[in-house]
């Protein structure tokens, strides 16, 4: 393998990595705070051991977030210098601005409610939480904005060998950073949601702190209940966003060959491995396509034939894993439906095995989320600025493969053994239960 | 006003202000065993940088943020060109985050003996990292024609290790003054001790690299040309001569902050000597990349100097009200209460 394709690789995996503990953050930190909130208004202690138990877990997640999220900052110098060297300009803001307006803010704070239990008043310690949950999710607009920024450039031109800002607004106000945003925080919401549910399910399937764990299902049910609702309709924004701004990305979504008005959905879509047009398309629902990508039966949808192969995604794995990311999204809103009510009626004792199921749930959020990222990134290649840089221009040209292979090495390893020691901290103090 | 040359300023200020707080967690983190004695001391010991580690490595973040967004060929080129280093340097950062976190998450002696010993080579691989980076940045990089033309051994060249190893004994007698004042008992007074005898080496190493920079590197020229300038050194060797004074008079935490301002003052020193270089070439002096030909475009720059004006002030008051809060060293009970120890 070349630098190019090593250094793919190693954005991938790390990348990817570094989003297995992010997305957690972005909505348990908000559901602490509430528990601290509820505590600090009404001085109830279950609503205290809430908010310890359910923080210690955000504060292990956190962690492993903070020091995978320095190598994703190194590595567009170490790995993308022709990149940064050419766009850093205009992306290089957005990625100042996250670290100066809001990672600052989330790890000082952080460090204050970790230790302050003693020194702050109630309110003020439950306040540095929502500083750090709000700070969490900003930091995530910003990252957002740059990639944002990488689908569809926005407020630049093309000036001294490179792309200079010119309209800061422009890309501040990029509706495709912003539905990114939405589309990325609900679902990190979603899967906090779904992680406070599973948790809660298997101290409730054992009996343990009954009262407790089930306040916490109940919370993260109705968390996880609305966020898979926003996370739909944003998704489907997504979609005619994508349509409208990505079609080379939009049609390998959804294996389209032929440019044709008031497109059907074919349901069943096999793609060929060769990358040329469907084996197989069938089960078709009329308009529906067109419906999806335009909000408009009539509409014209363009397909892979009419874009160029150089030009082209990766169709397979674009295509699978947007499919297998919808099919998970209404899930999670038949699954956390189910749980509301079941929780609302006060019925969870009577059915283990919808507890059961919440408990072996926990990873297919986290399933989804990557599926979701691989959709956005393969799906925007060849190219990485859409349409203005290709992602074989971007990458550094003094690394060599050798230095990229040991890297790699040296990530894999090392991460591989982190993921291991922090699930088997997470499990270990997830199953402990609540402070007696 | 020529937001370039106000960039390479906000850039210098946010490499030494990382170097300045970072430097007493890192000085912590490899010299910190050295003033226990028994668990409960190691505890304390860690603790003590509990609440402000993470919030200081930040200016990391922040540098390497604006770097990239003020100056992306440099940002481009020092990560990588020097790639095999700054790998190392994420590791052992990475490796040093993961050590404070989970070192007390188990109460198991060999558990913690494991984390303590991964902070301590982290840190101190950090520590030097940075010292030997920017000791090849202060002496000009191979930069040809062509771009980088040197190797990675060549970064281990004489000047960047001293530079390296006076890294090390500013962070090692930075983070035991925060000792001396941030945690009871008889620890302080170790840490006390071994700061005042680290000062000698200190001084020496401090000295021999002034010499060294301005026998053989690029760095004199603009002291000699503006000789105020010389304030910037002379101050960081007065700093270190008042820290060692004041904790001679038992008075560690002003100590403490002289010893903020020395390594301060010493970085600065080194920014005000490649200027306008960001990476200077030693092989020919117009190859380097300076405020001229690698900074953003004025529009990028005055931005982005805004958002830094507007917003570092704020964190500055915000850090600084953490440490107020702060002040006291935690006690057992808290420490016990927080779950992390």
């Amino acid at each position: 393998m070349d630098t190019l394709a090593l250094s793919r690789l190693q954005f991938a995996v790390t990348a990817m990595f570094h989003f297995l503990f992010v997305p957690l953050t972005l909505g348990l930190g908000w559901l602490t705070a509430w528990f601290e909130t509820r505590y600090a208004l009404t001085g109830d202690e279950g609503y205290l051991k809430m908010t310890r138990f359910w923080g210690k877990l955000f504060l292990i997640n956190f962690a492993l977030g903070v020091v995978t999220g320095l190598t994703m900052e190194f590595q567009f110098g170490m790995n993308w210098a022709e990149y940064s060297k050419y766009v850093g300009d205009i992306f290089g803001a957005p990625l100042a601005i996250e670290a100066t307006v809001a990672f600052f803010l989330e790890s000082t704070f952080i460090g204050v409610w970790v230790f302050g239990w003693e020194r702050l008043s109630r309110r003020a310690h439950a306040a540095a939480m929502w500083i750090v949950a709000f700070a969490t999710n900003m930091s995530a607009l910003w990252i957002l904005l740059a990639n944002g920024w990488m689908q569809r450039p926005v407020g630049y031109i093309l000036r001294n060998n490179r792309a200079e800002m010119v309209d800061f607004w422009a890309l501040v106000t990029n509706p495709y950073g912003w539905l990114e945003f939405f589309h990325t925080v609900f679902a990190g919401w979603v899967i906090a949601g779904f992680f406070v549910m599973g948790v809660s399910a298997w101290h409730l399937l054992r009996k343990n702190q009954e009262d407790l764990f089930r306040k916490s299902f109940g919370a993260g049910a109705v968390f996880a209940l609305a966020s898979s609702l926003l996370v739909f309709v944003v998704g489907d924004m997504s979609g005619v966003n994508a349509a409208k701004h990505q079609p080379a990305k939009f049609a390998a979504m959804e294996s389209v060959w032929e440019t044709r008005s008031a497109a059907p959905m074919a349901l069943l879509t096999v793609p060929r491995l060769s990358g040329e047009g469907n084996a197989v398309e069938t089960l078709k629902i009329p308009y529906m396509l067109s419906l999806l990508a335009f909000h408009d039966p009539h509409a014209e949808v363009k397909g892979l034939n009419d874009i160029a192969p150089q030009d082209r995604p990766p169709v397979l794995p674009v295509f699978l894993s947007f499919r297998a990311m919808v099919g998970l999204g209404m899930l999670f809103i038949l699954l956390s439906g189910l749980a509301v009510w079941l929780w609302y009626k006060e019925r969870l004792d009577q059915y283990p095995l919808f507890l059961k199921v919440m408990l072996f749930a926990i990873p297919l959020p986290y399933i989804a989320i990557q599926l979701g990222w691989i959709v956005t990134e393969m799906g925007r290649q060849p190219w990485a600025v859409y349409g203005l840089m290709r992602t074989a221009d971007a990458v550094s040209k003094t690394v060599t493969p050798g230095q990229v292979w040991l890297s790699l090495g040296g990530f894999f390893v090392f991460y591989s053994a982190l993921a291991l020691v922090d699930v088997w901290l997470l499990a270990r103090y997830a199953k402990k239960g609540m402070e007696q | 006003m020529d937001y370039a040359k106000v960039w390479f300023v906000l850039w210098a200020v946010l490499w030494t202000g990382y170097f300045a707080l970072d430097g007493f967690d890192l000085g912590v983190g490899f010299s910190g065993w050295l003033a226990a004695d028994g668990e409960e001391d190691r505890r304390d010991i860690f603790a003590s940088i509990g609440p402000f580690w993470d919030g200081n490595e930040v200016w990391l973040v922040t540098a390497g943020g604006a770097t990239f967004a003020a100056f992306p060929p440099v940002y481009a080129g020092l990560f990588s060109w020097l790639y095999p280093a700054l790998l190392l340097i994420l590791f052992s950062l990475i490796a040093r985050g993961v050590a404070l976190e989970f070192r007390g998450k188990v109460q198991d002696p060999a558990w913690k003996k494991f984390w303590e010993r991964t902070a301590a080579v982290s840190s101190l691989l950090a520590a030097l990292l940075f010292g030997v980076a920017f000791g090849n940045i202060f002496r000009g990089l191979q930069i040809g024609p062509d771009g980088y033309a040197g190797t990675f051994l060549g970064l281990l060249n004489p000047y960047a290790l001293l530079t390296g190893l006076l890294f090390c004994a500013f962070f090692l007698f930075h983070g035991q003054l925060w000792l001396a004042h941030k945690v009871a008992g008889p620890a302080a007074a170790r840490a006390a001790r071994i700061a005042g005898r680290a000062w000698y080496p200190l001084l020496g190493l401090f000295a021999a690299w002034a010499v060294y920079s301005w026998a053989d590197t690029g760095l004199s020229a603009n002291f000699i040309e503006r000789s105020w300038l010389l304030l910037l050194p002379l101050g960081a060797g007065v700093s270190l001569l008042a820290a060692r004074l004041l904790l001679a008079r038992g008075r560690a935490a002003c100590a403490f902050g002289w010893s903020f301002g020395a390594i301060a003052l010493f970085s600065l020193a080194g920014f005000a000597g490649i200027y306008p270089d960001l990476l200077p070439s030693r092989l020919d002096p117009a190859l380097g990349l300076n405020v001229y030909n690698s900074a953003s475009s004025a529009y990028t720059l005055r931005l982005m100097a805004w958002v830094v004006a507007l917003f570092l002030p704020v964190v500055v008051a915000y850090q600084y009200w953490v440490h107020r809060v702060f002040g006291a060293p935690l006690s057992a009970a808290e420490l016990k209460r927080s779950g992390m120890y």
